[in-house]
């Protein structure tokens, strides 16, 4: 069975601490190059198609900004 | 699939806990605080206890939890968070009390008060975040300094000759009576958070069994202070205070 996901990130609440860039099993995420109001570097997806919807990112995630989605495919 | 199908409600598997407040933590990118916060709001969230749980917060990084966390809070003086739990436990024994505590707090100032409170055997969960450093006064040294790490006052590294040894508080209170599980986790990994929440949630079903005081300890970064970034940190809490701290179950009955 496999899986696919996204994530959907806080970008004003996120500060750029890049762990669940570390802590990403597929090298889903990484951190943009623009930054938020506050000057952090925020997350985001930058391959889509790897996300598989494991949610190590929002778990490890000290700001609880990263909401997963998961469906079956 | 498109991405946008899949961010759909019916699709939601993980996201924030409910009993967060909405507010910004102040907490620096990547502590272990929030992470820590997040898992104690989740097993109030999953245990359905958000009305009957109290709160101490202590002197630290983590003084205004109260702002972060949706259940009542007091804050107690430096070091007597225990002593706080103690009395709200006994003045409402069907509440569930929650201790966090810093390093600095439980393991200097407040030794007196946790080691008794554990040898009471208070029915209180005591959570106690180890970075081995005074994070919110500048990166002072803490009992729990390892030797040879620089800190603010230790410049050339902590020696045993002038500062003493490392404090391993939590097997002194391992060893103690009253206490029924007492463990020691870290939240560097997925792996490591989910242990972590699951030991929090046994603390609090021990509390609700009136089988003793449980205390979680966390081993923790303190990125600023170490002056490293927080994905450096975790690298080296792995290296470094792993060997002198081991994770696992101290006790547990």
């Amino acid at each position: 069975m496999a899986f696919k996901g996204a994530i959907v990130v806080d970008t004003e609440k996120c500060k750029g601490c890049g762990v669940c860039v570390a802590n990403c099993p597929t090298q889903t995420i990484a951190l943009a190059k623009k930054v938020n109001s506050k000057g952090y570097p925020y997350c985001y997806m930058e391959f889509p198609d790897k996300c598989t919807g494991c949610s190590n990112c929002a778990v490890v995630c000290p700001d609880s900004v990263i909401t997963v989605y998961r469906v079956k495919i | 699939m498109d991405v946008k199908d899949i961010i759909n409600p019916e699709n939601f598997v993980y996201g924030k806990s409910k009993v967060l407040t909405d507010t910004v933590m102040h907490y620096c990118p990547g502590c272990s605080h929030g992470v820590v916060h997040k898992l104690l709001a989740e097993v109030i969230e999953e245990m359905d206890i958000q009305d009957k749980t109290i709160g101490v917060s202590p002197v630290g990084c983590a003084v205004f939890a109260y702002k972060y966390i949706d259940i009542d809070w007091q804050q107690a003086a430096h070091g007597r968070a225990p002593a706080l739990a103690t009395a709200t436990k006994r003045l409402y024994p069907d509440k569930y009390v929650v201790a966090y505590q810093g390093d600095g707090d439980l393991a200097s100032i407040g030794t007196a008060e946790i080691i008794h409170a554990c040898n009471r055997g208070e029915n209180i969960v005591v959570i106690f975040i180890n970075n081995a450093i005074y994070g919110m006064t500048g990166g002072q040294m803490a009992p729990t300094t390892l030797i040879d790490m620089k800190t603010a006052t230790t410049p050339y590294g902590r020696s045993v000759e002038l500062n003493g040894h490392p404090l391993k508080i939590t097997e002194l209170i391992a060893q103690l009576e009253g206490t029924c599980f007492v463990t020691r986790q870290a939240v560097h990994t997925p792996a490591g958070a989910r242990r972590t929440k699951r030991a929090i949630r046994k603390a609090f079903e021990n509390s609700a069994q009136k089988k003793g005081t449980s205390l979680i300890e966390v081993v923790s970064t303190c990125n600023s202070n170490w002056k490293m970034s927080p994905v450096q940190a975790n690298e080296w809490m792995v290296e470094n205070m792993f060997p002198f701290y081991p994770l696992g179950d101290l006790k547990d009955r």
